[in-house]
C-alpha cells in the first residue's frame, strides 16, 4: 500500500482554469447543502437530509478525474456525489422536495438520486448497498470493452458489511475497472469507527492483493492526485483499487442529529473545521500560487449561491407528481 | 419445420435449450453461478453450454451469491441481460438486499431512469431428501416485492417458453425450477416459441372443482385428476406459471364455472401462495362458490431429513384427492 499525503503541483496536475473549475464545484456543494440544511429545518423539505458538508474535497477531488460516462454509485450522504459527477441543482432540489421534475421524478429523494445521463448509477440508502452495482457496472464495461470505470463510494460504515468484500473479492479476481473510494469521516452514524472496525482499514484491500492507497481526504489536490492515478491504472487494464479518504463529517448523521457531544466532541469538530477545511485549504493554496485571489474565490460563492437560490426556487415552484401515477415505474 | 415437429425433452433439457437460444440470439446474455461452466451446475442442466459459448459468457463465480448477484444488478443496470444461478434456492437468503432492496426497486426509485433486466434462476422443491437447508420453496418472499417478477413452470414446454420471455424481459425476474422435476419429460415444439409472462393455462379442463397449482404442484394435482375422474369428479387444473404477475382473471373464471377450489403450491402454508390465490378467488367468484376456498401448501415446519417425515411435509395426489373429494360432497 501506498501513503500519499500531499501531492505536489507537478503531481496534482491542476492549473488555474482548473484549479478554480475544482474550487467552483466544492463551493456549490457547500452552498446546496446549507440550503438543504435551511429546507429541511423550516420543514419545507420531507423525509431525511444527510448533509456532506466537509467532506466536498472527496467528491470533487474523484469526479474530476472521471469522463462524463464513467460511472459513480453513491450513498445516503450523496449530494455531493450527485453535483461532483455533473448532477444539476434545479432537478436535485427538485427530487429532494419530491417533485415530479426532479431526477426521479419524486420516487427516489434525498438517498436515492440516479442520473444515467451523467453516469450516476443512483445513491443508495443500504450501507454498502450499492457495491454490487458498481462493481457490476466495471464488469459490464469490461466485458463490453467501452473503456469506462467505475467508483464506488461509500463511507467508512460499510467497512462492516460482508457484501463489499464479496465485490471486492470478484473485482479482484477478475480485474475489473473499478475504484472503490471509502470515505473515513470517523463515524458511523453516532459510533467512532474504531469501535466498530477491527484491524486496519488498508489490511482489508490488502487480503484480496489489491491495491490501496490513503489520502488526506481534506486535500483535494492529494484526492485529485490518488483518483488520477487509481482511475487511470484501472482504465488501462491494471484493475481494482481502493482509495481511503480521511475526511470530516461537519454536521450530524442526518440534520437532525444537533447534540452530538455524547459521541465527539465540540473542540474536535472546531478543529476540524478552523484547520483543516477542504476549501479554505484549497483557496489558501489557489491564492499561494496566484492561480486566484480572494476576490475570485467569494464570486465562485457569489455565483453558486445565486445558482443554489434559483434551482431550489424552480424546485419549490415545481408540481409533486400526480397521485394517481403511484404506480408507473414498478415494472419497466 | 412443420408446426407438428414436437420432441420429447426433460424439463432441464428444456431449460438449457432455452439458455442456449438466447446465448445464440442476444451477445448481452450471460450466465453466472457457483460451478455453472465445466461443471454445468450438480444438477447438469447448464451441462454443455461452456463449451459452446466459452467461460466469457458462461461465468463461474466463487461461493459468494450476494457477491455475484449484486455485480449482476449492476452489469443489468449498464448494458447486459445477466442470468445468475442460484443452486439451491434456500440461499436466496443470502441475496435478498441484492434482489430486494437493489433490483426490485432500482426502476421505480430512478422514476424509470434505470431498468434491471436480469434473471435469477434458483430451485425449490422437497422429497429430496436434502434437509431443511436445501429443500425450501421461497418463491412467496419474492412474489411479495413489486418490482419483481415470480416464474413457476410446470412442464418442459412451459420451462423453455417463460424462461425465454424472462431472459428478454426488462425487469427482474426469479425462475423457479422443481429440481423433483429435471428429468420430468414432455413434448417441447423444434420451433421457436415464447410463453408471456402473466398468462395462466389451464392443464385439464373440468367441471366440478377448480384445482389452482404451481410447478411441480401441478403434476401432482394432475396425478389427483385422474383419481377423481375414477369417482366420477372432473377436476379443473389450472396453472397460473407466474405469481407475479398473476393472472387473476383465469383463475376466477374457472372458479366461477366450478363453484369450487382448492390452491396446491409447495410453499410453506402460512401466509404463502395458496392464501394469495385463495383470496384472490374468493374475492372475485364469492357468489358462485359452493364450498370454502381450501388451501394446501407444505406444512409450517422446517423440511425434516428422515423420508417418513419429509414425506408427510408436502401435498400429494393422495391429499389433493381426499380434499377435493370432501368439497365435492363425495367423500
Amino acid at each position: 500500500m501506498t501513503i500519499h499525503t500531499q501531492a505536489t503541483r507537478a503531481e496534482s496536475g491542476i492549473d488555474a482554469a482548473r484549479g478554480l473549475q475544482m474550487y467552483s464545484q466544492m463551493a456549490r456543494i457547500r452552498v446546496f447543502e446549507e440550503r438543504v440544511n435551511e429546507l429541511y429545518t423550516r420543514a419545507i423539505m420531507p423525509g431525511l437530509a444527510h448533509l456532506y458538508i466537509g467532506q466536498e474535497a472527496v467528491a470533487v477531488g474523484v469526479c474530476a478525474q472521471l469522463e462524463p460516462d464513467d460511472y459513480i454509485t453513491s450513498t445516503h450522504r450523496g449530494h455531493g456525489h450527485c453535483l461532483a459527477k455533473g448532477a444539476q441543482p434545479d432537478r436535485m432540489f427538485a427530487e429532494l422536495l419530491g417533485k415530479e421534475a426532479g431526477y426521479c421524478r419524486g420516487r427516489g429523494g434525498s438517498m436515492h438520486i440516479a442520473d444515467p445521463a451523467t453516469g450516476n448509477l443512483g445513491a443508495n440508502a443500504i450501507v454498502a448497498g450499492s457495491a454490487g452495482v458498481a462493481t457490476g457496472a466495471a464488469f459490464s464495461a469490461k466485458w463490453r470493452g467501452s473503456g469506462q470505470v467505475a467508483v464506488c463510494f461509500f463511507g467508512e460504515g460499510a467497512l462492516g458489511q460482508g457484501v463489499l468484500y464479496e465485490v471486492m473479492n470478484l473485482a479482484q479476481l477478475w480485474l475489473l475497472p473499478v475504484v472503490y473510494v471509502c470515505e473515513n469521516n470517523l463515524y458511523n452514524e453516532y459510533t467512532h469507527y474504531r469501535e466498530t472496525t477491527a484491524g486496519e482499514v488498508l489490511a482489508r484491500p490488502a487480503a484480496f492483493g489489491m491495491h490501496a492507497e490513503q489520502v488526506d481526504g481534506q486535500d483535494v489536490r492529494a484526492v485529485f492526485a490518488a483518483a488520477g492515478r487509481l482511475v487511470t491504472r484501472a482504465r488501462s487494464g491494471g484493475g481494482p483499487a481502493f482509495l481511503q479518504c480521511d475526511t470530516y463529517r461537519y454536521r450530524g448523521h442526518h440534520v437532525g442529529d444537533i447534540n452530538r457531544v455524547f459521541y465527539r466532541s465540540k473542540e474536535e469538530e472546531q478543529e476540524w473545521m478552523t484547520t483543516r477545511d477542504p476549501l479554505a485549504r484549497f483557496g489558501d493554496w489557489l491564492c499561494r500560487l496566484g492561480f486566484a485571489d480572494p476576490a475570485d474565490l467569494e464570486a465562485c460563492f457569489v455565483t453558486a449561491r445565486h445558482e443554489i437560490e434559483t434551482a431550489a426556487q424552480f424546485a419549490l415552484d415545481s408540481p409533486f407528481p400526480d397521485a394517481s401515477d403511484v404506480q408507473r415505474h414498478v415494472y419497466a | 419445420m412443420p408446426e407438428t415437429a414436437v420432441r420429447e425433452l426433460t424439463f432441464a433439457e428444456a431449460i438449457r435449450e432455452a439458455l442456449a437460444e438466447e446465448l445464440r440470439r442476444d451477445p448481452r446474455v450471460v450466465v453466472l453461478g457457483e460451478d455453472v461452466a465445466e461443471a454445468g451446475t450438480p444438477f447438469k442442466v447448464l451441462s454443455g453450454l461452456v463449451e459452446e459459448f466459452g467461460t466469457t459468457r458462461i461465468i463461474d463465480t466463487p461461493i459468494s451469491e450476494a457477491g455475484f448477484t449484486g455485480l449482476a444488478v449492476g452489469a443489468a443496470m449498464t448494458g447486459m441481460r445477466p442470468i445468475v444461478d442460484i443452486m439451491f434456492g434456500d440461499f436466496l437468503t443470502l441475496v435478498m438486499d441484492q434482489m430486494v432492496n437493489q433490483a426490485a426497486k432500482i426502476h421505480y426509485m430512478s422514476g424509470g431512469a434505470l431498468q434491471v433486466p436480469m434473471v435469477l434462476r434458483t430451485t425449490m422443491g422437497a422429497t429430496r431428501r436434502s434437509a431443511a437447508q436445501h429443500s425450501q420453496s421461497l418463491h412467496a418472499w419474492v412474489s411479495h416485492v413489486p418490482g419483481l417478477k415470480v416464474v413457476l413452470p410446470s412442464t418442459p414446454y412451459d420451462a423453455k417458453g417463460l424462461l425465454k420471455s424472462a431472459i428478454r424481459d426488462q425487469n427482474p425476474v426469479v425462475f423457479f425450477e422443481d429440481k423433483m422435476m429435471y428429468r420430468l419429460k414432455g413434448p417441447v415444439p423444434l420451433e421457436e416459441y415464447t410463453i408471456p409472462l402473466g398468462v395462466a393455462d389451464i392443464k385439464r379442463p373440468g367441471t366440478d372443482i377448480t384445482i389452482v397449482a404451481t410447478s411441480s404442484m401441478v403434476q401432482t394435482a394432475m396425478a389427483a385428476a385422474e383419481l377423481l375422474e375414477q369417482v366420477g369428479i372432473s377436476a379443473e387444473v389450472v396453472d397460473p406459471r407466474t405469481t407475479s404477475p398473476l393472472d387473476r382473471d383465469t383463475l376466477v373464471d374457472s372458479v366461477k364455472k366450478t363453484s369450487r377450489a382448492i390452491v396446491v403450491d409447495e410453499g410453506h402454508e402460512r401466509y404463502g401462495v395458496t392464501a394469495e390465490i385463495a383470496a384472490v378467488i374468493a374475492d372475485g367468484a364469492f357468489y358462485h362458490l359452493d364450498a370454502p376456498v381450501k388451501r394446501l401448501g407444505a406444512m409450517d415446519v422446517p423440511v425434516p431429513f428422515s423420508p417418513p417425515l419429509e414425506d408427510v411435509t408436502v401435498p400429494t395426489e393422495n391429499t389433493i384427492f381426499d380434499l377435493a373429494r370432501t368439497l365435492c360432497g363425495k367423500a
